[in-house]
């Protein structure tokens, strides 16, 4: 086991694709010579070379549509978006083409797509550069989306995503690309559709995704220090698939539910973990679902004013405390 | 090593720094003393801002993306300074220079960028997000392109509306790629739009040059030949040279209600934005050719010390007083406060902003 970064975790997983499969292509903005926005891609180039690590221009319509015509003659592109809120500018190709075409085609046709890019507020960046479209995207049947909280969540999500024979649209947190974190050595991937308990608790059930993950397991340490509660974090991974029989597990054991996400609460992941758990496990409950997102608004620029925005630690121990009253 | 873009330029190279040869245009050499004087001060005072938003950055007092427009405020200047009444002007996130050059203070700017409530847009925008509709200034947009229909938009407006005005779009050699930009190209002609979008073509896109990033018949501007649109190219160190073409396009527009392309040559000095090292796609040497030959504050200085509109004793001052200017801004941006938590919500929707008896809509609009 290596303890490597969150980047690095994700190149590690474009490398060993691109050396397992030549179908692999990597294209966005600044990924090859630049060496990545981010840094995610640095040094694709000088191992790969231009065929595979390719460089467009501000195009993100044409790019990610050319990506996806290009997945159906079994090249597998994996898409870099600078930031994920520049996929608006393309969201015919991302949603009406990939997501649309195998059914379309009654079943002829695959886009074995992936893109890939940070989606995430708390940045500093404003309105334009701080959506978190895992919701939106997911709502669309045909479209698979996965959020990693960890390195080896990363790798191992990246991994499956490349390998999948469908759109799979990876949404990674810039916050997070500096965490660090155990990553095996071998190869691993982490199949898509399966949750992880990331801390095992009995009181309450925390269901997260992405770098609200993060957030809950520092709330849960504090609930469990100050306020002798112990809290079960679920961490999601896949929005779509779903591991709804973790999720419902956990409920089952806690009897009680706290849904964490960095989305604004509109219709937000936590509305289809919310009513599978009322569907499925309404008798186990013992206090209604409670939940913390962002404040509905547009993004805020003000970097006080955002980090309130976003769900905290603070919020997350206080709604838990309500749950568990 | 990419080839320097901008100064291999044919178009650029064909006039070095030195008199302006649109000096005795009619626009140019109309202007009164004092007019050039001001146009010279608000170039320098664009100057001074930028460079004292580095230090407030580098102090970590700016977070999040500052994209400086240093190298390119005779664009901005000289394009601004023709409007009128009914000339609009919407730009990318580079756009704190237009907002000075339309008459935006140095505090409400400076106080942006840190996030205050006496920000222009009361800590909500940021760097990237400047507006001032008051001063027909509608942006400041992050998403590379998104202006260019915007403005098309605004000068639809102007003509809808029986005006004699226009729409100027700025946008960057890279933002040409959008095809928000080229839509908005055929629509501007379909239409016969009185628009000109302006091509600030600093030969870079992030860290990719301009022959790495677009596919084109000799220059940017040219592609407006596919839109049966007018165009032409401009040295963007040589303010009077933008006034003087520019002057065609407005004229075009007001009178033709036409649309142009200008592609305005120009240069950033620091990296795409403070996030970047700026280390690995260009030389220092280019930075340092085209500092040290055709920086347009110091070639309009020249110029005008030329003319004996300016002496060095005037300019000086100037400078200063532009120094003084955003040192004080920046005191001004410190000591204002934040916006709060209750102002997350406000400025969402116009009705939530003016509820009264006038306004219908019902229901739960603004979710916990
Ligand atoms: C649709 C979209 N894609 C990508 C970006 C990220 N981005 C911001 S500026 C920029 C480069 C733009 O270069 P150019 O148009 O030449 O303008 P300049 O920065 O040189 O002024 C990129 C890729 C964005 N903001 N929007
Ligand atoms: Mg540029």
């Amino acid at each position: 086991m290596a303890v490597i970064s969150y980047r690095e975790a994700l190149r590690a997983a474009m490398r060993e694709e691109l050396k397992r499969d030549d179908k692999v292509v990597i294209m966005g903005e600044e990924v090859a010579q630049f060496n990545g926005a981010y840094k995610v891609t640095e040094g694709l180039l000088k191992e790969f070379g231009p065929k595979r690590i390719v460089d467009t221009p501000i195009s993100e319509a044409g790019f990610i549509g050319l990506g996806i015509g290009a997945s159906m003659l079994g090249i597998r592109p994996v898409m870099e978006l600078m930031f994920w809120s520049f996929s608006y500018v393309a969201f015919d190709q991302i949603v009406n083409n990939a997501g649309n075409i195998r059914y379309m085609s009654g079943g002829l046709i695959n886009c074995p797509i992936v893109i890939r890019g940070p989606a995430n507020g708390g940045t500093n960046v404003g309105a334009t550069h701080s959506h978190t479209p895992e919701a939106i995207l997911a709502s669309h049947p045909g479209i698979k989306v996965v959020c990693p909280a960890t390195p080896y969540d990363a790798k191992g999500l990246l991994k499956a995503a490349i390998r999948d024979n469908d759109p799979v649209y990876v949404m990674e947190n810039t916050i997070l690309y500096n965490d660090k974190g155990e990553v095996p050595d071998e190869d691993y991937i982490v199949p898509l559709g399966v949750a992880d308990v990331k801390r095992v608790g009995t009181d309450l059930t925390i269901v997260a995704h992405g770098r609200a993950v993060i957030t809950s397991l520092k709330a849960a340490e504090i609930l469990e220090q100050e306020h002798g509660v112990s809290v079960e974090v679920v961490d999601l991974r896949s929005i779509r698939p779903l591991d709804e029989e973790t999720i419902l597990a956990s409920v089952r054991k806690t009897h009680r539910a706290l849904l964490v996400e960095e989305n604004k609460p509109f219709c937000g992941v936590d509305a289809q973990v919310a009513y599978l758990i009322q569907s499925r496990a309404f008798d186990e409950l013992d206090a209604p679902i409670h939940r913390v997102s962002s404040i509905d608004a547009p993004q805020i620029y003000c970097k006080r004013m955002e980090d309130q925005q976003l769900p905290d630690v603070n919020r997350v121990v206080r709604e838990a405390l309500k749950v568990l009253a | 090593m990419a080839k320097p873009a901008v100064l291999t330029h044919p178009e650029s190279l064909k006039r070095p720094a030195g008199p302006s040869e649109y000096a005795k245009d009619p626009v140019n050499a109309s202007m009164t003393k004092a007019e050039k004087i001001a146009l010279y001060t608000k170039m320098a005072r664009i100057r001074h801002f930028e460079q004292r938003c580095i230090r407030i950055y580098q102090q970590g007092k700016i977070g999040g993306f500052l994209h400086l427009y240093v190298g390119q405020e005779a664009v901005a200047a000289g394009t601004i300074s023709l409007l009128g009444k009914n000339d609009h002007i919407i730009t990318g996130y580079r756009d704190h220079g237009h907002g000075l050059m339309v008459g935006m203070g140095m505090n409400e700017c400076m106080a942006e960028l840190t996030g205050r409530v006496t920000g222009c847009s009361q800590g909500k925008g940021g760097s990237m997000h400047y507006f001032a509709p008051d001063k027909n200034y509608w942006g400041g947009h992050g998403i590379v392109g998104g202006q260019a229909p915007l403005g098309t938009g605004l000068a639809y407006a102007v003509k809808y509306m029986g005006l004699k005005g226009s729409c100027l779009a700025y946008m960057g050699d890279g933002a040409v790629n959008q095809g928000a930009v080229h839509e908005a190209y055929n629509l501007a002609s379909l239409w016969d739009l009185p628009m000109i979008f302006v091509v600030e073509n600093n030969g870079y896109s992030m860290g990719t040059s301009q022959e790495r990033s677009t596919a084109h018949p000799g220059c940017l501007a040219k592609r407006a030949e596919g839109y049966n649109m007018a165009w032409d190219v401009i040295n963007g160190h040589d303010v009077y040279e933008v006034r003087a073409k520019t002057a065609l396009a407005l004229k075009r527009a007001h009178e033709e209600s036409k649309p142009t392309v200008l592609e305005i040559f120009t240069y950033r000095y620091f990296g795409h934005s403070m996030a970047d090292p700026d280390k690995t796609y260009r030389d220092k040497e280019e930075i340092k050719e085209y500092r040290d030959k055709k920086d347009p504050v110091l070639a309009f200085e020249q110029e005008l010390l030329r003319e004996k509109v300016l002496t060095p004793e005037l300019s000086l001052k100037i400078n200063e007083e532009a120094m003084a200017e955003a040192d004080k801004a920046a005191v001004f941006a410190d000591e204002s406060p934040d916006p709060t938590v209750a102002d997350i919500t406000k400025h969402i929707y116009w009705e939530e902003d003016n509820r009264g008896p006038d306004t219908t809509s019902r229901g739960t609009i603004i979710f916990e």
